[in-house]
């Protein structure tokens, strides 16, 4: 039911390096029955994007502490966390304020 | 309610999500886009407010900055040092009376980086962090870099205020200066081999981090005094003092932990380091880097993708990170707790005896020897595991124990050459210890080191590759030392000066 949709991701504070050292990412999340929420973009980020140490960014259902995250330049906490479900032209952002990455 | 077989249907309180639209808790208009602390939601301008104002606070409430006083501020171009500055420039450019009035200074440390070598220095003749009567010794070449962005945040300041662009073209005209003190060239392929013999002699991560962290300071110190600043700034936030108090403790720097993390660290003398940002928890520093395009710069440094064991301070920011996210106020209850110890006024002869305090991290010496403390015994079981049994003359509890100096006077090397029978005091019990010139070294080093620079120190296997200056000052303190015990029966002792 869910048409494609496009995703614009960012990592900073080190976590770009899981990444390739590249910042910025469009994606666009393929075709699926429901709406994407955030619980499935980190499955899927952690799937497909993810070059090396899934472990130092995804902590079993969730970000590993330390990062945060940002969607529309708003707290994702304010969004309802794994829950809120993306939508087109979603921005969202990924900092890590740990030390190593 | 407290029955036997009770039920919750439906009653039980689950930890609400907040909802999209939720209203700033500050200005109940605008939506909030942040939660800081444990349920404050602000919206962006009260966050800058908020932001601005803490950082004002946290100056004003500690009047350790005087206007008109040069403040280095050491930036490493993380998230939380440019942070630090750019709070600064705003400081700055703000109109009177509420101006920030001092004189600043960029300090930026190059560390070229590789992830399997180790971090360099640029340079590899630091100076010694001596206490504040000693002059710094002779020469040695140094960079002090001064970051660019500053000129680019200045096109973009909306007040241009005079005393900020006299700073700013005096800062300009120092830019990328490698100032240079007797040697020649500043950084030559020896000083990076220097470095890096250093470094890969350290075996373990928690040593070469605090290896590191002590030359760090010790080059900012120096260009702190040769340059006149009488303050330094230095961008450690909430969240990162409050690993590096629980990591200290670990590390057997309790003695130290009030000023390794209070908001000024007065151990130097001549020049205090503070700590604006010790109020601002990582998110907070990271969210308003984001909101207000502050930039900065991740740079890979020594644990960066390491294993969560790979090191204590790698496993307690992990623990710390951790235990933050199930219980939001771990941080801050760190950050109260450090905010309750003080540093007590040090007594009046640590002033007047400068060996009295550590080589390496400039703190007092805890490491006299006194009758059944907890190191003494550590000593003792120490000795006692060694391969070879006690040497002749070994008596523990005796005023002549190994390695640390009677609790009389502290700081005293006993070299094998001067005294007899004190065949254990090399520290490293294989006995034959006058057979190599390198084996006084070791034990001057370590007694004139606090009991967390021991351990680091230990961990090297090369004591040799140190700096030259550690050195030099430490074959110093030794002979000062020997000559006080020379002419310590023509010296008056302090009971026998008070009037009876």
């Amino acid at each position: 039911m869910a048409a494609p949709i496009a995703i614009h991701l960012e990592f900073g504070g080190g976590a770009e390096l899981l990444f390739g050292g590249v910042k910025e990412h469009h994606v666009t999340l393929p075709n699926q029955s429901g709406p994407w929420d955030m619980m499935q973009l980190l499955v899927w980020i952690r799937g497909n994007m993810l070059k090396e140490r899934p472990e130092l960014f995804v902590q079993g259902d969730t970000v590993r502490p330390g990062i945060l995250v940002l969607i529309n330049d708003a707290d994702w906490e304010l969004m309802g966390e794994l829950e809120y479900k993306l939508q087109d032209k979603d921005n969202v952002v990924f900092i890590s304020t740990l030390h190593g990455g | 309610m407290c029955q036997v077989d009770e039920e919750y249907n439906g009653q039980l309180e689950h930890r609400v999500t907040p909802r999209v639209s939720k209203k700033c808790v500050k200005c109940k208009e605008n939506t909030a886009v942040l939660i800081i602390r444990a349920g404050d939601a602000f919206c962006r301008g009260c966050f800058k407010e908020y932001f601005i104002h803490k950082f004002r606070a946290m100056l004003g409430k500690n009047r350790v900055i005087f206007p008109g006083e040069k403040v280095l501020l050491a930036v490493s171009g993380g998230p939380a040092s440019s942070s630090m500055l750019s709070q600064v420039q705003e400081g700055l450019s703000r109109d009177a009376p509420k101006k920030l009035r001092f004189v600043p200074g960029i300090i930026y440390i190059d560390e070229g980086v590789h992830l399997e070598q180790v971090l360099s220095l640029p340079s590899s003749v630091l100076e010694a962090g001596s206490s504040a009567t000693e002059k710094p010794q002779t020469g040695s070449s140094y960079k002090a870099a001064v970051d660019q962005f500053i000129h680019t945040r200045k096109n973009q300041n909306q007040h241009p205020d005079l005393s900020v662009e006299n700073t700013q073209s005096h800062l300009s005209s120092q830019s990328m200066q490698e100032v240079q003190n007797g040697i020649t060239s500043p950084i030559t392929p020896e000083h990076s081999q220097a470095l890096q013999r250093l470094f890969a002699s350290v075996r373990t991560l928690t040593a070469k981090e605090d290896l590191l962290h002590t030359l760090r300071q010790h080059l900012i110190l120096h260009t702190a005094r040769t340059q006149g600043y009488t303050k330094v700034m230095m961008g450690d936030s909430c969240s990162r003092l409050a690993i590096k108090l629980l990591s200290n403790i670990s590390l057997g720097r309790g003695a130290s932990l009030a000023t390794d993390t209070g908001f000024s660290d007065p151990r130097y003398g001549d020049v205090v380091i503070v700590r604006p940002m010790r109020d601002y928890s990582s998110k907070e520093i990271a969210y308003y880097n984001r909101m207000f395009d502050i930039p900065s710069v991740f740079i890979p440094g020594l644990d960066t993708k390491a294993q969560d064991k790979a090191s204590i301070q790698r496993l307690t920011e992990s623990f710390v990170t951790k235990l933050q996210t199930d219980f939001p106020s771990t941080v801050s209850t760190i950050y109260r707790t450090s905010e309750k110890l003080h540093t007590a006024c040090p007594p009046k002869n640590t002033n007047t005896q400068p060996s009295a305090k550590c080589l390496l991290c400039v703190c007092a010496l805890d490491t006299k020897l006194e009758e059944f403390s907890a190191y003494q015994a550590t000593l003792i079981s120490e000795q006692l595991s060694q391969r070879r049994g006690p040497g002749p003359g070994f008596t523990p509890g005796t005023a002549a124990a190994p390695g640390p100096p009677p609790a009389s006077s502290a700081g005293q090397g006993q070299c094998c050459s001067t005294g007899g029978g004190q065949s254990q005091g090399c520290g490293t019990g294989e006995g034959g210890c006058c057979s190599s010139a390198k084996e006084p070294e070791i034990v001057d080093l370590k007694s004139l080191l606090c009991y967390s620079c021991r351990l680091t120190i230990k961990d090297m296997t090369a004591e040799d590759a140190l700096p030259q200056y550690i050195l030099s000052e430490a074959e110093r303190r030794k002979r000062r030392s020997q000559m006080r015990e020379e002419i310590s029966e023509f010296l008056l002792d302090e009971e026998e000066m008070k009037p009876s």
